[in-house]
């Protein structure tokens, strides 16, 4: 089943896919810096007290992230099939 | 001389490697025109001189920032014979993706997995001589704070110069990425995650809804509770130690002339011994505690907890950081502020840094508690009782950061913030024996010699003033007076502003000041007990409306010289400069004010 949801909305505990990054070019160029691209596994580790921001597993490390910024991260719980031209080296 | 370069991620031990490498030989500056630091270092192996460089901690190499251009221009430049990368072992995948951005600017690469130690504590496995094959560039294994594989790094650095790779073809941000994600899962194992949960149990704890906020204020009120009750002890020691010394220095100086002995014993040495008694014994006790909840891993947390309150004064999170930095010493927190990236929110955080009180403020503060609001006891509970107060006085210096920053964000620095991510590394088990050197030789004796050397001349200066008579009064007394009825409007009088003024180039000398023009001896007389000392302010009227107007001011003026010439350094304005000394002293200013009319229209004593 596939179930389309925003960075913000995944509760704690829960992991997901990236499907695509829409957070501004800056912010953009800042996650992929940090290894969050397309079929990124991204799960969401810790809440501030506040609820906002949220920290997240990102390949191993941990990244806080305001609401805003996460808002424009796209997901979905199950990886899709990487495509093959996707791993050329 | 060999030139080799260091890069590598931030949070990745870069800065203990290199002084593990280099020891003392080092020198810290700045790039050429940009305010981002730099260090260089030296060591000898086997007969052969190298010159280390540590290029700022990046992510990327993408020019974005100040800190990529710095370390990419100089990478691309052809200045170093090699560049070691240096990753992070319990995080390796993220780390080789700027493995992958310097292969494309140089082939002189060598890995350096350094963390190991930390990585086998998590359970995870590095191959390295797997990840060398994928490279197809050297990779050596390190624990630089266990100087572990420091001397493989050496015997590969020297191999590494003598080699010659080209660089590997560009490629695309999203091929890195997976690319790093290849090797990773092809280099590292993990196995028990039994750690990494404790980890996570131990952020939960720091950061949840609950916990995270009593669990923050309680560890800086533990801090500051320490810092009070472990500083009486040797601050009485030094001082009588400083009253001997000084009976030795009036022997020898018995036959010079009555000004040039009053100038240096009474106006140099008193007022410099003072500083050191008052706040060489604090300053030890804070800095170390305060470096050691830094190498925990700890205040990220506290940036993560606070961050929702400076995205609603929209600022950047990272302003936490900064604010921690300015509660050790104001200078530090301006130079810190270079941690963050949009100009408008740098600025925001460099006018608001001395909001905050730096350690120099300490002593005036607990004394003015103690003997006003304490009652003057000793004790278990009185200690409990005054660093409590301390800690709600530096709850009101973040207060009054927020609202300033708010404030800011709203009129002069109008904007949004800026996104940000905020990397919360794993905790590490503090060095303690490193910790306690670090903020020693680093911290506490630079702060201290700073104080010393604006103290010895402002101490003759006071001297003089307190002791030069124009008319019928001394040069104090004249600017006092004139001061007096203006200070009175905000619940101080001549003698306390004229302190501060005089106390411009360090805090620590403010009480000093302000006991030498009210005994108008001309000199500071030493108090063996503070019970003395506060009889000598109430004999000079000051109530408890006086001692709250005072910590106000104290904690609200106008920032000490170092930091003015370090904010002037900054941002290279004087008018930001100039907005940097208004913005505390109108709200301090404007507090007193409240305070004292409020006080009095009530019809407080």
């Amino acid at each position: 089943m596939y179930e389309a949801l925003c960075l913000s909305a995944l509760q704690e505990g829960e992991s997901a896919y990236v499907t695509g990054v829409n957070a501004g070019p800056a912010m953009d160029r800042r996650l992929t810096d940090l290894g969050l691209v397309r079929g990124t596994r991204v799960t969401c580790v810790l809440r501030s007290p506040a609820g906002d921001p949220c920290a997240y597993l990102i390949r191993g490390a941990l990244i806080a992230l305001r609401r805003t910024d996460a808002e424009g991260i796209t997901l979905e719980r199950q990886a899709q099939a990487v495509p093959a031209e996707a791993v050329t080296t | 001389m060999r030139r080799v370069a260091l890069a590598g991620n931030p949070n990745v031990g870069k800065s203990t490697l290199f002084n593990a490498l280099t020891g003392l030989r080092q020198h810290t500056g700045n790039w050429a025109g940009k305010t981002v630091a730099t260090a260089r270092g030296e060591y000898t192996f086997e007969g052969e001189e190298y010159q280390l460089v540590d290029l700022p901690g990046t992510y990327s190499l993408t020019a974005h920032s100040q800190e990529e251009a710095v370390a990419r221009d100089y990478i691309k430049s052809g200045q170093a014979d090699g560049v070691v990368v240096v990753c992070d072992a319990t995080c390796l995948e993220r780390n080789l993706i700027l493995v992958l951005q310097v292969l494309e600017l140089t082939g002189k690469v060598l890995v350096c997995v350094n963390l190991l130690d930390e990585a086998e504590r998590l359970g995870v496995k590095v191959d390295l001589s797997a990840l060398s094959e994928e490279l197809g560039v050297p990779v050596v294994g390190t624990a630089a704070g266990r100087q572990e594989g420091l001397n493989d790094l050496k015997a590969a650095i020297a191999r590494l110069v003598e080699r010659d790779a080209p660089a590997a073809s560009r490629r695309e941000p999203q091929e890195r990425v997976t690319l790093a994600e290849r090797y990773a899962a092809q280099v590292v194992r993990s196995e028990k995650a039994d750690r990494r949960r404790r980890q996570q149990k131990l952020d939960r704890l720091l950061t949840s809804k609950s916990t995270g906020i009593p669990i923050m204020l309680l560890l800086l009120g533990l801090v500051v509770w320490l810092t009070v009750a472990g500083a009486n002890g040797p601050s009485a020691l030094l001082t009588e130690l400083f009253a001997r010394l000084g009976n030795v220095l009036e022997g020898w100086l018995a036959n010079a002339p009555a000004w040039l002995s009053g100038m240096l014993l009474d106006g140099v040495y008193r007022v410099t011994a003072w500083v050191v008694a008052v706040m060489l014994p604090p300053m030890a006790i804070f800095f170390p505690l305060f470096t050691l909840l830094e190498d925990l891993g700890y205040l990220p947390r506290v940036a993560f907890v606070m961050d929702h309150a400076f995205q609603k004064c929209r600022t950047c999170g990272k302003q936490c950081l900064t604010m921690c930095m300015s509660i050790g010493c104001n200078a530090c927190g301006v130079t810190g502020c270079r941690i963050i990236d949009s100009p408008r929110e740098r600025l925001i955080a460099i006018l608001t840094s001395s909001l905050v009180p730096c350690n120099g403020k300490f002593p005036t503060l607990i004394a003015l508690i103690t003997l006003f609001f304490v009652g003057g006891r000793s004790g278990l509970l009185a200690s409990v009782q005054g660093a409590a107060l301390l800690l709600g006085t530096l709850v009101l210096g973040v207060a009054g950061t927020l609202a300033c920053s708010r404030l800011l964000s709203a009129t002069v620095l109008k904007g949004m913030p800026s996104s940000f991510a905020l990397e919360l590394p794993p905790f590490r088990k503090p060095r303690v024996g490193e910790v306690i050197v670090r903020s020693v030789l680093d911290r506490t004796l630079f702060v201290l010699g700073r104080a010393v050397a604006v103290a010895a001349p402002a101490g003759a200066v006071i001297w003089l003033m307190a002791n030069v008579t124009v008319g019928d009064a001394t040069l104090l007394a004249h600017c006092t007076g004139f001061l007096d009825s203006f200070a009175r409007l905000f619940g101080l009088d001549g003698v306390i502003l004229m302190a501060f003024l005089l106390g411009w180039p360090a805090n620590e000398i403010v009480l000093p000041v302000m006991l030498m023009a009210y005994l108008a001896t001309g000199s500071l007389v030493e108090f063996d007990d503070l019970t003395a000392l506060g009889r000598l302010l109430t004999q000079h009227g000051w109530t408890w409306r006086t001692a709250v107007c005072t910590m106000l001011f104290s904690l609200f003026h106008w920032p000490c010289s170092t930091t003015c010439l370090t904010i002037y350094k900054e941002t290279g304005s004087v008018r930001w400069t100039a907005l940097a000394i208004a913005l505390p002293t109108a709200l301090g200013l404007g507090l007193c004010l409240c305070v004292s009319a409020l006080t009095r229209v009530l019809g407080m004593p």
